[in-house]
C-alpha cells in the first residue's frame, strides 16, 4: 500500500487512544513470565519446558509424556496450578477494580476498598471466625461468604449514603470512609471480646493466596469475569467521564449512571477477591499507577493492562510469599507492599508522563 | 424562520434561589447573540440549562431536537465550551478532541475512520495539526482554549454555547478566539450564543446583547442600542463613557478622579457644604 504523505501524517496525527499492541504484547508477556515462575519455582524446581508438556498433556486430545514423575506433575497440576490461576484472577480484580474505581471517581487516592470493602468483609470474617460458624459447617466454608456479604452490605451502604449527602463524588467518597470507620470499629469490638481468635482473624485479615484444589478459583472466575465484562466495556465513557460530569453529560453522556455501573461492577468483583484471599492491599492503587506512567492515562490502555500486569504481579508476589522464608509463608498483603511500594517509587522517579 | 435555540419563561431554582426569572432568548441561525451581565446574574446556568445540566420551569426548544431528551441527542445540537473546562491530567489532544465526536458515536462504540478524519480537519482548521500528541495540559492558554474550541467543533452540532471564552487570554488571544468563531460561523452557519464580561468585545462580536441582571433579560437588542451609559450603570453599576467607533461601541470606564473634575461636587456624608 503506498499511503501518501499527507494521508499518513493524519493517521498518526489523530491515532485515538487506546490499547497498542506493544502494550498487549508487554502485558501479555508479563502474565507468560509470572505463570512460568510460578509453576516452576518452589520447594520443588521443575523445568519450564516439562511444565508446558505436561499441561499440553492435560489438553482434551493431547497426549505427551512430560517425563515428570508422579509427585512432581501432582506437584504442578494440583498445588501449583490452581494457586497460580487464583493469583492471576485475584490481582486482576484487585487491579482493574482500583483503575476502575480512580477513573469513576477521578481520583488517584481511590481504591477498591474506597467504599468500605475492606472493612466490611473484616467485619463479615471476623464474625465468623469469632462464631466458630465454620465448625461442622461441612462443604461450604462461612467466612469467605461473610466477607462477601459484608462488603456488598458497606458498598450499598455507603452508596446510599453518599447520595443523600449530595450529588458529588466528594460526598460518596466521605460517606465510604464514614461507613468504613464505623465497620472497622465494630469488627475491633468483635476482635476485643475474642482474643483468642486474634491469630487467625490477623491471618486472615493480611491476606493469601491459599488454594485447596480447584474450589478457590471457581468461586473467583464468575466474579471476575462479570465485573471485567461490565467495566471494561465502559472503558471509553470512563475517558469521556475524566472531563468531569458537566462537561461529560454535556457530550451526552449519563455521568452519574456509568459511575455506578462501574464502581458496582468493580466493587462485586473486589468483594469476592477480597473474601476468597483476605485484604490484599496496595495492589488496586500502585498496578494501574505503574501502567498509566508506562502507556499513559487512557482506560482504553489502563483497564485491560491493569487485569494483565495485576494477574502477574499477584503471581510474582505469592511466589515470593512461598518460597522467601519457605517452608514457612509469608503474609500475601505484607509481599505486595514490600516489593510494590520500593518498585512503585521507582516507576515513580523514572517516569516522566504527567499522569494525574 | 424558526429560532436556533428559544427561551421561554425560563425559571431556575438552584438550592432554594431562584436564579433565573421569566427569561425569554432567542438566536436565529447563524446569529450570534452576547448574554452580558454583571457577576452572579445568571449567564452560566442560562447555559447549563440550554445544555439540560440544571432542572427548570419553561420552555427551551432547539431547533431540531424535538421531544428527544437524550443526553446524546442534545449533544449532536449544542456543542458547549465551558468557562474552566476540566482538562483530564495526560490526555492528549488528539483523544481529547475526539471526546466532542462522543455524541456521534455512543458511549461503547471504537472512533471510526470518519471520526478521526472530522477531528483531524479541526485541528488543522484551527493551526492545532502538529498538537496531536501533545498533553492538553502542556499547551499555553491560547492553545488550550483553541484545543476545547476543537472539541466542541468535534461535535458538529449547530449551536455553540460558550461560557467566557477570553476568560484568562491576553488582548491578542482574546481577538483570536473570537475571529475564529466568527469565521466558523460564516464558514459552517453555526449559532453562537455566548456570555462574555467585556463589553466591547460584546458589542463587536455580536448581532446581539441581552443585559441579564438579577435573574431577568434586563434589554436586548443590537449593541448601540443595549450598550448606552444609563443601562451600563443601571445594570452593572459602572460610570463609563460611550466612544463611538466605525465597528461599534467602546465602552471606556471613567475614574472617580476624573468624574469629580467634570461634574459638580457631590455633596459630602455629613450634608455639610464644602
Amino acid at each position: 500500500m503506498t499511503a501518501t504523505w499527507g494521508d499518513d501524517r493524519a493517521e498518526t496525527a489523530l491515532r485515538a487512544a487506546g490499547l497498542r499492541p506493544a502494550s498487549l504484547v508487554a502485558g501479555l508477556a508479563a502474565v507468560v513470565v509470572a505463570v512460568t515462575a510460578g509453576l516452576t519455582l518452589g520447594p520443588v524446581d521443575i523445568a519450564a519446558h516439562r511444565v508446558v508438556i505436561q499441561l499440553l498433556d492435560g489438553l482434551p486430545a493431547v497426549s505427551l509424556d512430560s517425563g515428570l514423575s508422579d509427585a512432581h506433575a501432582a506437584i504442578v497440576e494440583q498445588i501449583r496450578l490452581p494457586r497460580v490461576v487464583l493469583g492471576l484472577l485475584v490481582g486482576a480484580t484487585l487491579s482493574m477494580s482500583g483503575a476502575a474505581y480512580q477513573g469513576a471517581f477521578r481520583n488517584p487516592l481511590a481504591d477498591p476498598y474506597l467504599l468500605g470493602i475492606a472493612a466490611g468483609a473484616g467485619l463479615g470474617a471476623t464474625v465468623a471466625i469469632t462464631s466458630n460458624l465454620g465448625d461442622g459447617a461441612g462443604a461450604l466454608d462461612p467466612v469467605p461468604l461473610a466477607a462477601f456479604a459484608g462488603a456488598l452490605i458497606s458498598v450499598t451502604v455507603s452508596y446510599a449514603a453518599g447520595h443523600l449527602g449530595g450529588r458529588s463524588t466528594a460526598s460518596l467518597i466521605l460517606a465510604g470512609i464514614a461507613v468504613a470507620s464505623f465497620l472497622t470499629a465494630c469488627q475491633t469490638y468483635v476482635l476485643q471480646a475474642n482474643s483468642d481468635a486474634f491469630r487467625q482473624i490477623f491471618a486472615w485479615i493480611l491476606g493469601r493466596i491459599a488454594t485447596s484444589g480447584w474450589s478457590e478459583p471457581a468461586l473467583m472466575l464468575p466474579y471476575f469475569v462479570v465485573a471485567a465484562a461490565v467495566v471494561l466495556r465502559y472503558r471509553r465513557a470512563l475517558d469521556v467521564l475524566a472531563v468531569g460530569d458537566e462537561e461529560a453529560a454535556a457530550l451526552g453522556l449519563e455521568p452519574r449512571r456509568v459511575r455506578m455501573i462501574v464502581v458496582l461492577a468493580a466493587s462485586l468483583g473486589a468483594a469476592a477477591a477480597v473474601s476468597v484471599s483476605g485484604l490484599i492491599g496496595f495492589v488496586g492503587i500502585i498496578v494501574p499507577h505503574a501502567v498509566r506512567l508506562a502507556f499513559g492515562t487512557s482506560n482504553r490502555a489502563v483497564l485491560p493492562l491493569s487485569v494483565l500486569f495485576g494477574g502477574a504481579f499477584m503471581v510474582l508476589a505469592d511466589l515470593a510469599a512461598r518460597t522467601a522464608l519457605a517452608p514457612a509463608e509469608l503474609p500475601i498483603g505484607v509481599v505486595t507492599a514490600f516489593l510494590g511500594a520500593p518498585f512503585f517509587v521507582l516507576v515513580l522517579r523514572t517516569s516522566r508522563r504527567e499522569i494525574w | 424562520m424558526t429560532a436556533a435555540v428559544s427561551v421561554r419563561a425560563l425559571d431556575v431554582t438552584l438550592d432554594g434561589t431562584r436564579v433565573l426569572r421569566g427569561v425569554d432568548l432567542a438566536a436565529a441561525p447563524g446569529e450570534w447573540v452576547n448574554v452580558i451581565g454583571p457577576n452572579g446574574a445568571g449567564k452560566t446556568t442560562l447555559l447549563r440549562a440550554l445544555l439540560g445540566l440544571v432542572p427548570f420551569d419553561g420552555d427551551i426548544d432547539i431547533d431540531g431536537l424535538g421531544d428527544n431528551h437524550r443526553r446524546a441527542a442534545r449533544a449532536r445540537k449544542l456543542a458547549y465550551v465551558p468557562q474552566t473546562p476540566v482538562i483530564p491530567p495526560g490526555m492528549l489532544v488528539a483523544d481529547y478532541v475526539l471526546l466532542g465526536r462522543t455524541p456521534h458515536r455512543g458511549v461503547f462504540a471504537a472512533e471510526t475512520a470518519n471520526d478521526r478524519r472530522i477531528a483531524f480537519e479541526i485541528l488543522e482548521r484551527l493551526d492545532l495539526e502538529g498538537f496531536g500528541e501533545r498533553a492538553v495540559q502542556s499547551l499555553s492558554g491560547g492553545e488550550r482554549q483553541r484545543a476545547v474550541l476543537a472539541r466542541a467543533l468535534a461535535q458538529q452540532a449547530d449551536v455553540l454555547l460558550l461560557d467566557e471564552p477570553t476568560t484568562a487570554l491576553d488582548l491578542g488571544h482574546q481577538q483570536d478566539v473570537l475571529e475564529l468563531v466568527d469565521a466558523l460561523r460564516r464558514e459552517r452557519g453555526l449559532t453562537v450564543v455566548a456570555t462574555l464580561h467585556d463589553l466591547t468585545l460584546a458589542a463587536r462580536y455580536g448581532d446581539r446583547i441581552a443585559i441579564l441582571a438579577h435573574g431577568r433579560v434586563a434589554e436586548t437588542g443590537p449593541p448601540t442600542e443595549v450598550l448606552t451609559v444609563q443601562n451600563i450603570a443601571a445594570h452593572f453599576g459602572a460610570t463609563v463613557r460611550i466612544v463611538d467607533d466605525p465597528e461599534g461601541p467602546v465602552i471606556v470606564p471613567t475614574t472617580a478622579a476624573r468624574r469629580s473634575q467634570a461634574e459638580p461636587a457631590p455633596i459630602t456624608q455629613n450634608g455639610d457644604q464644602p
